[in-house]
């Protein structure tokens, strides 16, 4: 029962900040902080690869931005014109399609959200699998640098394809129709709704990724972390946790990408951008690395700040800024400063103190 | 098979003229990714860290002098914006990285890339967002000289014989100037060189300051040419990266050699795949490489292996 009492308080943090909107009548706040929930989900995966098996990762806008973009792509164009071709059928006779009715009143066929989510995400898990063979064999620089090119391909070719907007990006994405009754769209009267989706899926993310950090795959990672050479010589198989750690931290990304495009009804190349791995990195780096929950509330606080525009004109700068005062003076993280078992001790004294005051008069 | 002999095509119906174009622009890139493959070899010789922010030196030299050149002639500019940049360079190091003790490469990385961001989004809020260039050195946009035929742009040569001059000049420093001698005593082996009274942590800092140095030149040089605009950096960080892993890490003849052979790939290849993906290709090639060769095309797999990455 102790396992799960942080999680316990979590879910009673997000359902009374649902509360206190309804009550002060600021629901809008709910839009943002369901995206930031979304973004929290990539940056949970990243810490994962990040904190604990001790991989750095600039490309994880991009496993992002396949999860955003194939769905968008798969649901917005229209398949009529190409109704007779094989792999449309195929999609057909697995009951993939969709027939529906345009903005402009023409009939469009497209591919279910569903079927077009597995896609995405199996297909972010499948580029992760063949980059990652042969990019996690290499370390520091090498490393930052082989996922900083991977990032920057992915953004290249959704800038470059028609297929994918170009520029432009890809809007008007339909709701997905998680179950009956329950779909992730953009409209106002669903705003509760997607906020504990969000939740939820916020929720699932951090309890499979606690779990696996408490378990024998994530001692393993921490080993790696700690010292490869020896982790290795102590029968771990690095190489294979870490490409397990890259592939499901794609997942990750990937999955928040898909509900963030339905979410949005749309998305833009700027998702993929390197800017925004750099800014996935940052919040990690706020977090603590190795520390879910220290992520998790950094995530959710400065991704909702930056969603509310905060920072106005100076949104990357303030990530930049950030990255470095943490790495320069606190790259254990702000939550591992020496200053808070400082100031614990510190409080503890001026209690003890006022109790023996008492004591004594 | 349709698409090898469309390709085989665009190259046979290439005309003389039109190959020669691309063989000059693939120079003219390829030598300025070989300048800030020199500076990354620079700092990383000296210190063991690769500097994410070295693009932005490029980007900085090209906009500090399109600034200056509102107020002084073009030379004094170029002068002063060189001094300026090898300013930020030694500010960079003395007030990010001098006084770390032992930080690790993860460390080492974020803090570059910070830097670069910082550098950027400074750049945007001073120039804005707008691309701004150099005048030409010697006449205008339409100014060319006929080489084999063809016309180039006199400020083609002016890069040509810049980025020479430099690459010379470096190794003449490096290998008779007594300071250039101490800094490849630091990069050799740093303790030993403490123990022989040099001042490393110096050393360091003048390594910033000349990569610096050489990256605001070639930013001057190619500015009319190639345009500076506030995010400019990034890429051509990637670029340099590439080249100098190409050539082998700290080794700066062979960057000058892969700077080339990147340079002019990249501009062939807009014959055959369109623009949007001539980023896509190198860094395509820096992957293949790292997954391949990390050691570089004419490095040394045993020597390699010594440094650390």
């Amino acid at each position: 029962m102790k396992k799960h009492f942080p999680i316990g308080v979590l879910l009673a943090v997000l359902v009374s900040v649902q509360l206190i909107t309804q009550w002060t009548d600021t629901s809008y706040y709910l839009t943002q902080l369901t995206m930031s929930a979304y973004y929290s989900l990539v940056i949970i995966g990243l810490c994962l690869l990040m904190g604990y098996a001790g991989q750095i990762s600039l490309g994880h806008a991009g496993f992002f931005a396949i999860g955003g973009y194939l769905p968008a792509a798969l649901t917005t164009h229209n398949l009529l014109p190409h109704k007779d071709h094989l792999c449309v059928r195929i999609l057909d006779g697995l009951g993939c399609l969709v027939e529906g009715v345009s903005l402009y009143g023409e009939n469009i066929l497209y591919v279910h959200p569903w079927p077009a989510c597995l896609i995405a995400v199996s297909c972010a898990a499948l580029i992760a699998f063949i980059i990652g063979t042969p990019v996690l064999k290499l370390k520091g620089h090498y490393l930052a640098m082989a996922t900083l090119g991977l990032g920057t391909i992915i953004y290249r070719v959704f800038l470059a394809m028609e297929y994918f907007g170009e520029a432009d990006g890809i809007s008007e994405v339909p709701a997905f129709p998680l179950l009956p009754g329950l779909s992730v769209s953009g409209d106002f009267s669903d705003r509760t709704k997607n906020y504990y989706i969000a939740c939820f899926l916020l929720l699932a993310g951090l309890a499979l990724a606690v779990n696996l950090v408490n378990s024998r795959v994530g001692r393993a990672m921490r080993a790696i972390h700690g010292a490869e050479d020896a982790a290795n010589a102590m029968g771990v198989n690095t190489a294979r946790y870490k490409l397990n750690v890259f592939v499901l931290s794609a997942i990750y990304a990937a999955v928040a990408g898909v509900f963030v495009t339905h979410y949005n009804g749309g998305i833009g190349p700027s998702e993929a951008g390197v800017m925004k791995s750099v800014r996935y990195v940052a919040i990690v780096a706020v977090g603590g690395m190795g520390s879910l929950w220290g992520v998790l509330i950094m995530g959710i606080l400065l991704n909702f700040l930056s969603l509310r525009g905060m920072f106005g004109s100076f949104d990357d700068a303030v990530f930049g800024v950030i990255l470095i005062i943490i790495m320069l003076f606190a790259p254990e993280g702000l939550l591992r400063l020496k200053i808070w078992p400082k100031a614990k001790a510190f409080i503890l004294g001026l209690t003890k103190g006022q109790r023996e005051n008492s004591g004594t008069t | 098979m349709a698409d090898f002999f469309s390709v085989m095509g665009a190259f046979i119906c290439m005309t003389p003229e039109l190959f020669c174009q691309y063989l000059f622009a693939g120079i003219t890139y390829g030598l300025i990714y070989a300048i800030v493959a020199i500076g990354f070899n620079i700092i990383y010789n000296t210190t063991g860290i690769i500097n994410f922010a070295q693009g932005e030196f490029v980007m900085l030299g090209g906009m500090i002098a399109i600034s200056m050149n509102n107020i002084m002639p073009l030379p004094f500019a170029i002068l002063v914006a060189v001094m300026i940049t090898m300013i930020i360079g030694a500010l960079i190091e003395i007030i990010f990285i001098r006084w770390l003790v032992k930080p690790s490469i993860l460390r080492m990385i974020i803090i570059t890339i910070g830097i670069s961001i910082i550098t950027r989004e400074i750049a945007l809020h001073i120039w804005g967002e707008g691309v701004r260039a150099l005048p030409y050195f010697v006449g205008n946009e339409i100014t060319s000289v006929s080489v084999f035929g063809v016309g180039v742009s006199p400020q083609v040569f002016w890069v040509l014989g810049v980025c020479t001059v430099m690459v010379v000049a470096l190794n003449l420093f490096f290998k008779f100037i007594p300071l250039g001698q101490v800094m490849r005593a630091c990069a050799a082996n740093r303790v030993a060189a403490t123990l022989c009274g040099i001042n490393t942590k110096n050393m360091v800092t003048f390594s910033f300051v000349l990569s610096a140095g050489i990256g605001a030149i070639a930013g001057c040089v190619v500015s009319p040419i190639t345009y500076t605009q506030y995010d400019g950096g990034t890429n051509l960080a990637i670029k340099g990266f590439t080249v100098a892993i190409l050539g082998g890490p700290g080794n700066s003849m062979a960057a000058v050699a892969a700077g080339l052979l990147l340079g002019i790939i990249e501009a062939f290849s807009v014959s055959v795949l369109p623009l949007a993906f001539q980023d896509a290709i190198s860094i395509a090639i820096l992957l293949i490489i790292l997954f391949v060769r990390p050691h570089g095309l004419f490095g040394n797999k045993s020597a390699a292996s010594l440094k650390e990455f």
